[in-house]
């Protein structure tokens, strides 16, 4: 028998110790048939159909999706960059609300993240340009949709869940953008709260009920907070899941043109 | 049964073509053939048929051993068009009735070589003379049915992709390029922190959040009850919810709803002036200012502004 080199050897060890890993009891608990990384995927059909139906991601998207769909100049994935935009602010969020006291302290807590913790100002900083991104994302996948026509029959309500997630968004980032407790926090809300106030007949309870009282103080701040923090979260997850939900239901992407 | 359109049947040739390694006209060709089998199956035998009387006539010698196969080969020719109708008539009526029209066409026309070509056999094949293409004629074309099915199809075929990787790979890929643009951002970008907030100093002037100073200034030209709230409320909400209800044109191409989307961009481009507006060329006491000669106010771009 021919001896192997020393470099075959190696690479046989490394394939059989892969394989006998990836193989193994724990690989094939953790991921489903057809996975990419369990042993012995091959790029067939059939796998590939696996890896989206035996997976979590089977309720986000089908097995199969229209052509014209996946060219990335017909939705610039711009739903999908919204989606993620959010889970960036979540994960970003989460990680803020350790440094975070929304009370009078809430000024200095954002001096001290921005100066004391190791990447606080990073995470701030994407947690804030990332909100405004998304906010532009959110409206530019509306012109999109808007533009193809996308929200026509059978597609009509998701419009209008579309428009919910939209105010959802705007109303995220309008009650974030107090929590810093800075001069342009406090103001910028001030003149927010204020175009509230002209609501007809209900508007002196509307602006009331918004700033826990007659004007920007630190009730507000804390009412601000938990509607950021929890409260609209809960909601826009729920409409956000109906929202894809909708979209396949309603038979995929609309189009093509 | 709904017409596969022809762009999907030349992407099945292709896949088919390349996992057996032949020609993409080929696999086209055995794709299309194995639709309608009769055409195919028919041709050698006329073929065949043709050829067998040339070499009969000119080599007499081996007498014995030709007419065999020309007295044979008749036989299927004259007994192929019913089997063959009858296996096809419930998948493809329509190509059904061509065939047998064209076998009866071919068989009328091959008889007299037919006839002539076992006329010196005949004599040392006595039974088989029953058998003989000039037999009179058994089975003639009496009429031609149109296939038209009697269910149509709803759903036409739609030109779909795997899911994994043609759609989960781009989408993997700009959701890297976002959080690259975003982590690159949050690097060179400081977000603004002004002094603690202070409800008894108020700056001038005090802007709201840059999606909201669309509104803003519309504030500075109305009565706040109509622009701060019917706007906002009944344009902005309302209708924009309701718009699928108002807008009942089904068409979606854009040459085709000219009103639509002029609407739309009216206001898309109405709030983007507005807006900008509001960030760029408006200064205390929200008078209008230049930002190239009075500068800009505007805190939320604080470090854009002084961005070196």
């Amino acid at each position: 028998m021919q001896k192997l080199s020393l470099r075959d050897r190696i690479k046989e060890a490394r394939v059989s110790a892969t394989d006998s890993f990836r193989g193994g009891k724990l690989m094939s608990s953790i991921f489903r048939p057809g996975s990419p990384f369990r042993k012995g995927y091959v790029d067939s059909p059939r796998n590939r159909s696996y890896v989206v139906m035996n997976n979590v991601l089977y309720h986000l998207h089908p097995v199969k999706v229209k052509r014209h769909g996946v060219r990335l100049s017909y939705t610039l994935c711009l739903g999908g960059l919204s989606f993620f935009l959010f889970i960036v602010l979540t994960i970003t969020g989460i990680w803020l609300m350790f440094y975070f006291r929304p009370t009078e302290l809430a000024y200095v807590d954002i001096q001290a993240l921005q100066t004391d913790i190791a990447f606080g100002s990073l995470v701030r900083n994407m947690h804030r340009w990332g909100a405004h991104l998304m906010v532009l994302v959110v409206f530019l996948h509306m012109s999109r949709v808007f533009y193809h026509g996308a929200y026509k029959a059978p597609r009509e309500f998701n419009w209008v869940i579309g428009v919910i997630l939209l105010l959802l968004t705007l109303l995220l980032s309008f009650t974030g953008y107090l929590l810093p407790w800075d001069q342009l926090a406090i103001w910028a809300v001030t003149v927010g709260g204020n175009m509230a106030g002209y609501t007809p007949v209900i508007g002196a309870q509307a602006k009331f009920g918004l700033f826990a009282g007659l004007e920007a103080t630190t009730a507000t701040l804390l009412r601000f907070y938990v509607l950021h923090v929890l409260f609209l979260p809960f909601i826009i997850v729920i409409f956000m899941a109906v929202h894809f939900w909708r979209v396949r239901k309603d038979g995929g992407i609309s189009g093509p043109l | 049964m709904v017409d596969i359109p022809e762009h999907l049947l030349k992407r099945a040739a292709q896949a088919r073509a390349k996992a057996l390694g032949i020609s993409v006209e080929k696999a086209l060709a055995e794709m299309k053939g194995q639709e309608d089998p009769t055409i195919v199956s028919k041709e050698p035998e006329v073929i065949a048929f043709e050829e067998v009387p040339t070499p009969a006539a000119e080599t007499p010698a081996p007498v014995t051993e030709i007419p065999a196969p020309v007295t044979e080969t008749p036989v299927p020719v004259t007994e192929t068009p019913a089997p063959a109708a009858e296996t096809i008539s419930p998948v493809k009526e329509e190509h059904a009735a061509e065939t047998t029209e064209k076998v009866a066409a071919v068989k009328i026309e091959q008889k007299p070589p037919a006839a002539k070509a076992p006329a010196p056999a005949k004599v040392d094949t006595p039974d088989e003379v029953d058998f003989a293409p000039e037999v009179k004629v058994t089975q003639r074309l009496l009429t031609v049915v149109k296939a038209k099915p009697i269910q149509k199809p709803v759903s036409e075929p739609v030109d779909k992709v795997n899911t994994w990787p043609h759609l989960m790979l781009p989408e993997f890929v700009s959701l890297m390029a976002m959080t690259a643009f975003l982590i690159l951002l949050s690097a060179i970008l400081q977000a603004p922190l002004l002094e603690e907030a202070n409800p008894n100093v108020t700056p001038n002037p005090a802007k709201a959040p840059w999606y909201f100073l669309g509104l803003q200034e519309l504030l500075s030209y109305w009565d706040p009850q109509i622009a701060g709230v019917m706007i906002p409320l009944v344009l902005g909400v309302v209708v924009w919810m309701a718009f699928p209800y108002i807008d009942r044109n089904p068409e979606t191409h854009p040459s085709k709803r000219k009103f639509a989307i002029m609407f739309y961009t009216f206001f898309l481009a109405g709030a983007g002036v507005l807006t900008i507006i509001g960030v760029l060329f408006r200064g205390p006491g929200w008078n209008w200012t230049y930002p190239w000669i009075d500068g800009i106010w505007f805190d939320d771009l604080l470090d854009w502004i002084h961005f070196e």
